[in-house]
C-alpha cells in the first residue's frame, strides 16, 4: 500500500524540461557584481569608527560623575556592585519562574567593586602619606565603620563639586573616603586607572571586563550612546554610530524590549532570550511542525516565486 | 589482498558512497530543471558569494592585526569593505531564507538542508555580533556592555564573556567562521545531492 502524499512534506520529483545552466559562470558573475557593489558602498559610505571612551576621557569630561560612580563602587551600590552572578553574590540574577540559570552557573568572573575598582588601584599608586594612611584606616576598619563612612560621604555627595582639580564634598565624618575618592579621580584623570584595571598584574592583556564594567556603571557612556541614538528605547545595540544599518538582523531581538511585558519586567533579558531561543527552534524545526509548514502552501506566495513556471 | 577485502576498507566504502550520492554532474551541473527560473534563486548565490567576500575582507583585515584599521586610511577602507560585505551577506541570506520558507524548500527529504541553513543563519548572527564587539571602538564598548545582560541572564555569560576582547576576537575570526564554513559546505552539498525543490505540483493537488 503506497504512503499518502503529504503536500507540505513530499514532492513529485521533476521529470520535465531541463534548461542550460553554467554554475561556474553564474558564480563568477555573482562574485564580480557583488565585489563592485561592496567597493561602491565602501567608497561612498565608508564605515563608522567612533573612538572608544577611556576612564581618562570620562573623568576629565565629567569628574563628578566619575567620583559619584567611584563611591557607588566602594559601597557596592553600582550596577556591577549589585549585579549578582557571574560577577558576585549581591543578587540572585534574572529568572523565569523557578528557573534561574544564572544562579545555577554561579559566580565565574568574580568582581568585588570596592577592592577591584578602588582599593587595589589606589594601593598601586606611588607613596603618598595621606592616601597611605587612608588606605590603612580603611583596611583596619570594621565593615560597619566603612559603611558609616561611605554613607556619610554619599549623603553629602549631592553637594559634590570639582574645584581646582579636586573633588570636594562637605563632610568631616567620612573617614578616609574623601581622600580615596579624590586620589582615585586624580589617578583616573591621569590615565593611570585605565592601565591599572586593564593590566591586572600582567604585561599582555586582551580582557577589558573590569574597565568596561566600571565605565558602564557611570552615566557618561550612556549619555554619549543616547546622543548617538543607541539607547535601549532607541532599539539599542542593533544600531551603530552614524547613519549605518548596524545589525538590522537583530530587529526582532530588539523589538521585544520595546513592548510589554518585556519593557517593564525585571527579568526582561531572561524572558527575551527564552523567547528568541524558542522562535529559533521553531525556525529550525519548521519542516516538522504541522500548521507552520503549511503556511507556504496556503498563502500561495510560491506562485509569485515560480511565476514563470506556473505561466507555462 | 582480495577485492572483497578492498571493498571493505573505510576509504573504498566512503569513496563509493560519495560517488553514488554526488556524481560529478551533480557537483558541477550544466543543466537545471526549467522551474529554476526566478529572481529568488539569485539570493542563494548572492549569500554564498558575499560570504566569500566576508571571509576575504576579514582575512585582509587580519593581515595587519586588530588595531591596524583604526590608524590607517587603507585599513579603514578594508574595514569598510568588510562591513558592507557583511551587510550584503545578511540582506541576501534573510531574503534567501524567507524565499525558501515560502517555497517550502524542505519538501522531498530536504529537511536537513533547511535545518543546516537555519543553523548557519544563527551562527552567522553570532559571528556578526562578535565582530561588532571586537571592533575596539565606541560601538563595541556600548554593544558589549548592553549585550552582556542578555547573555548573562542565560547563564552563558559566565563562559562567553562579551567584555573580554580577546575571547570575542577569537570566536569571531576562528571558531564561528570555521563552524559557518563547515555548515555552509554541508548545506551546499545537500542542495547539490537533492537538487532544488520542485514547485507545488498544481492547485488541485496542493489544495
Amino acid at each position: 500500500m503506497s504512503k499518502k502524499f503529504r503536500s507540505d512534506v513530499d514532492v513529485v520529483e521533476w521529470t520535465g524540461r531541463q534548461r542550460p545552466y553554467d554554475i561556474l559562470k553564474e558564480g563568477a558573475l555573482a562574485l564580480l557584481i557583488l565585489t563592485i557593489l561592496t567597493l561602491t558602498l565602501a567608497i561612498i559610505y565608508g564605515s563608522p569608527d567612533e573612538r572608544s571612551i577611556t576612564i581618562k576621557k570620562w573623568s576629565n569630561a565629567a569628574p563628578v560623575d566619575f567620583a559619584m560612580t567611584a563611591v557607588s563602587e566602594l559601597n557596592g551600590t553600582s550596577t556591577t556592585g549589585s549585579y549578582g552572578p557571574p560577577y558576585n553574590h549581591a543578587s540572585t540574577g534574572q529568572a523565569i519562574g523557578p528557573v534561574n540559570l544564572v544562579n545555577t552557573v554561579g559566580v565565574r568572573i568574580p568582581i568585588n567593586t570596592a577592592n577591584d575598582f578602588v582599593i587595589k588601584p589606589l594601593s598601586a599608586l606611588p607613596y603618598q602619606a595621606d592616601l597611605h594612611q587612608g588606605l590603612l584606616n580603611w583596611k583596619n576598619a570594621t565593615e560597619q565603620t566603612r559603611a558609616i563612612w561611605v554613607t556619610n560621604y554619599s549623603d553629602a555627595s549631592s553637594k559634590m563639586t570639582f574645584t581646582d582639580g579636586q573633588i570636594v564634598v562637605p563632610t568631616a565624618t567620612a573617614g578616609p573616603v574623601p581622600v580615596m575618592i579624590n586620589d582615585l579621580t586624580a589617578m583616573a584623570r591621569s590615565g593611570a586607572l585605565d592601565e591599572s584595571l586593564i593590566s591586572n598584574n600582567s604585561f599582555y592583556t586582551t580582557d577589558f571586563t573590569k574597565t568596561l564594567l566600571f565605565i558602564s556603571d557611570g552615566s557618561y557612556l550612556a549619555t554619549t550612546a543616547d546622543k548617538q541614538h543607541l539607547s535601549g528605547s532607541q532599539w539599542g545595540m542593533m544600531n551603530e554610530t552614524g547613519s549605518y544599518p548596524g545589525q538590522a538582523w537583530l530587529w526582532m531581538y530588539s523589538f521585544w524590549y520595546q513592548i510589554p511585558p518585556f519593557n517593564t519586567s525585571g527579568n526582561a533579558d531572561a524572558l527575551v532570550w527564552a523567547l528568541m531561543m524558542f522562535l529559533s527552534l521553531l525556525m529550525i524545526f519548521v519542516p516538522f511542525i504541522p500548521g507552520l509548514r503549511s503556511i507556504p502552501r496556503k498563502t500561495r506566495v510560491y506562485r509569485l516565486i515560480w511565476r514563470d513556471h506556473y505561466k507555462s | 589482498m582480495s577485492s572483497v577485502e578492498i571493498d571493505r576498507q573505510w576509504t573504498t566504502r566512503l569513496r563509493k558512497r560519495v560517488e553514488g550520492k554526488l556524481p560529478p554532474e551533480k557537483v558541477l551541473p550544466d543543466t537545471q530543471p526549467s522551474y529554476v527560473s526566478s529572481w529568488i534563486y539569485v539570493f542563494g548565490v548572492a549569500t554564498l558569494t558575499s560570504f566569500t567576500l566576508v571571509l576575504l575582507t576579514g582575512c585582509a583585515l587580519a593581515l595587519r592585526g586588530p588595531q591596524w584599521w583604526h590608524e590607517s586610511n587603507y585599513g579603514h577602507f578594508v574595514n569598510s569593505l568588510h562591513l558592507w560585505s557583511v551587510e550584503i551577506f545578511f540582506f541576501s541570506m534573510v531574503i534567501h531564507l524567507w524565499g525558501k520558507y515560502f517555497m517550502a524548500a524542505w519538501r522531498g527529504g530536504r529537511q536537513l538542508t533547511w535545518m543546516t541553513g537555519g543553523i548557519t543563519f544563527l551562527v552567522s548572527i553570532a559571528a556578526g555580533f562578535t565582530g561588532y564587539v571586537s571592533q575596539s571602538n565606541f560601538d563595541s564598548q556600548w554593544i558589549s556592555t548592553q549585550a552582556k545582560d542578555g547573555i548573562n541572564a542565560t547563564g552563558a555569560g559566565a563562559y562567553f564573556n562579551v567584555l573580554n576582547l580577546g575571547q570575542m576576537l577569537m570566536w569571531h575570526i576562528v571558531l564561528l567562521p570555521l563552524v559557518a564554513v563547515l555548515l555552509t559546505t554541508v548545506h551546499v552539498v545537500m542542495v547539490r545531492i537533492k537538487g532544488v525543490v520542485p514547485p507545488f505540483a498544481d492547485d488541485t493537488e496542493v489544495a
